[in-house]
């Protein structure tokens, strides 16, 4: 129920009513971005973001920055294991 | 980054459980550990994370499933609302099969119920624009994570002024239940992997009285396998040092206020049912949300007249045990045998989040379930 999943934001179909075209894993569909909107990031400016959908709502913006940190910090985990072994 | 397959890569995963291993060599007595959202026990089943985790630490599968914590009688409601000859009634596929009193929205659609599926509720809204002399409802289910998208859905609906749209609202609040289940004595829980997409919307600052109240230690967690397992090790490392923390392992989408314009959607639209009644867990206070007045027109439950009846659950099943995590499902006496995916008695083996439903399709990685589920004697009710 609680699913959601990434896609990127291709093209923006209704600027009044926030709706905007994602690329799901390959499927473009429809979503209504409402809740990544706000005026330091207006509608037009969201083409290339990545979201995460749920219910055909965008509901955040993907944090590129912190996805990369998460994988980092695995990376040197692995340095740390291995060390110890 | 395509934000999936990194999350999925095995040799990521295999160091963090190298690292699970080793922390859990120092604990002082085995751990429980309880994921509350029905997607993570869907993802822990899929990619058998429970199989590859050390023996002293126990998953408890908890009652974040919007599905499997719909009371029986509201799901009649929903069905009485469905069999009005002027209605189109709107649902998530996931609702469809969840057994009511005496059938499901599935079998009330194949007895002539116009019951359609829909993928998101501006679907629904949009069938009520194309059918103007029908009264379309939308079955309003799910935790916070879904509830500003029907919240939305209504402020839509209010502005382009679409008269012959409602929603039957049975939204579902994280938090009091959570509430309810750290009261509970029979659980004797040791640390949470927390809900990530709750957690979108409502930030993490709401959880912070299960670290200092009740000393528990909390891990907003991602859905891909590596988020699991590293929110897994998270909390072994709050418990193996003794801290009790709120903290944060999906920080690429939660942001600790949460987002803005959904909480405001929902609070236009939505406040808090003094009670709701929780299928298996009973009544808790303030634990879901109904349509403010102000949207009053757009509420199924004023526009139609429902039958409003608590009814008990199948006097078999134990969803109630299984959704606060005191038995698992095998230990059910019905499971596998009357109660499969085909023929549900209970919620929880009809949502694909459900631990029941997850139990049986992925329990071929499950060991014990396997011997459990041999053993078994056919049942019959
Ligand atoms: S096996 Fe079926 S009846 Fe038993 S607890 Fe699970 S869903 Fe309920």
């Amino acid at each position: 129920m609680c699913l959601g999943i990434p896609g990127q934001i291709i093209e923006i179909s209704n600027v009044q009513q926030k709706l905007a075209i994602v690329n799901v894993g390959g499927v473009k569909r429809q979503i209504n971005i409402a809740c990544i909107v706000n005026e330091q990031h207006p509608v037009e400016s969201c083409i290339g973001d990545w979201v995460l959908v749920h219910v055909g709502f965008a509901m955040n913006r993907i944090n590129e920055k912190e996805a990369i940190e998460t994988l980092q910090l695995l990376e040197e985990l692995a340095e740390l294991v291995s060390h110890q072994q | 980054m395509k934000y999936v397959d990194e999350f999925r890569e095995p040799r990521k995963a295999d160091t963090l459980l190298r690292a699970i291993d080793k922390l859990s060599r120092q604990l002082k007595k085995p751990v429980k550990i309880m994921e509350v959202c029905g997607g993570h026990t869907h993802s822990i089943f899929k990619y058998g994370i429970e199989e590859v985790l050390p023996e002293a630490i126990e998953l408890i599968h908890g009652p974040g499933c919007p599905v499997c914590v719909m009371p029986r009688g509201r799901l009649d409601d929903a069905i009485s609302i469905s069999q009005n000859p002027n209605v189109i009634f709107t649902t998530f596929g996931d609702a469809m099969r969840v057994p009511g009193s005496k059938t499901s929205l599935l079998q009330a659609k194949a007895q002539g119920a116009d019951i359609r599926m829909v993928y998101s509720p501006l679907d629904s809204l949009q069938i009520a624009k194309e059918n103007p002399d029908k009264e379309v409802v939308f079955f309003a289910i799910g935790f916070e994570t879904t509830a500003p998208s029907t919240a939305l859905t209504i402020l839509q609906a209010a502005s382009e002024k679409i008269h012959n749209f409602s929603m039957f609202c049975n939204h579902v609040l994280v938090i009091p239940a959570l509430q309810a289940l750290l009261e509970n004595p029979d659980l004797q829980l040791d640390g949470f992997v927390g809900p990530g997409h709750v957690s979108i919307v409502i930030g993490t600052e709401p959880y912070n009285f299960i670290a200092q109240e009740y000393r528990k230690p909390i891990v907003i967690s991602g859905f891909e396998p590596l988020d699991i397992i590293q929110s897994i090790w998270m909390v072994l490392q709050q418990i193996v040092e003794n801290r009790c923390e709120v903290e944060n392992q999906y920080n690429r989408l939660v942001e600790k206020p949460g987002n803005q314009v959904a909480i405001a959607a929902m609070n236009e639209v939505f406040e808090q049912r003094e009670s709701f009644e929780w299928r298996g867990l009973g009544e808790i206070p303030y634990s879901g949300f109904k349509m403010r007045a102000e949207y009053a027109q757009f509420d199924a439950e004023l526009k139609f007249t429902i039958p409003n009846q608590k009814v008990a659950d199948h006097k078999a099943c134990q969803c109630g045990e299984i959704l606060k995590g005191v038995l698992k499902p095998w230990q059910c006496k019905v499971f596998g045998t009357a109660c499969t995916p085909e023929t549900p008695i209970g919620t929880c083996m009809v949502s694909s989040e459900g631990a029941c439903a997850a139990y049986y399709k992925y329990g071929r990685y499950s060991h014990i379930a396997k011997n459990m589920i041999h053993e078994k004697e056919k049942v019959r009710v």
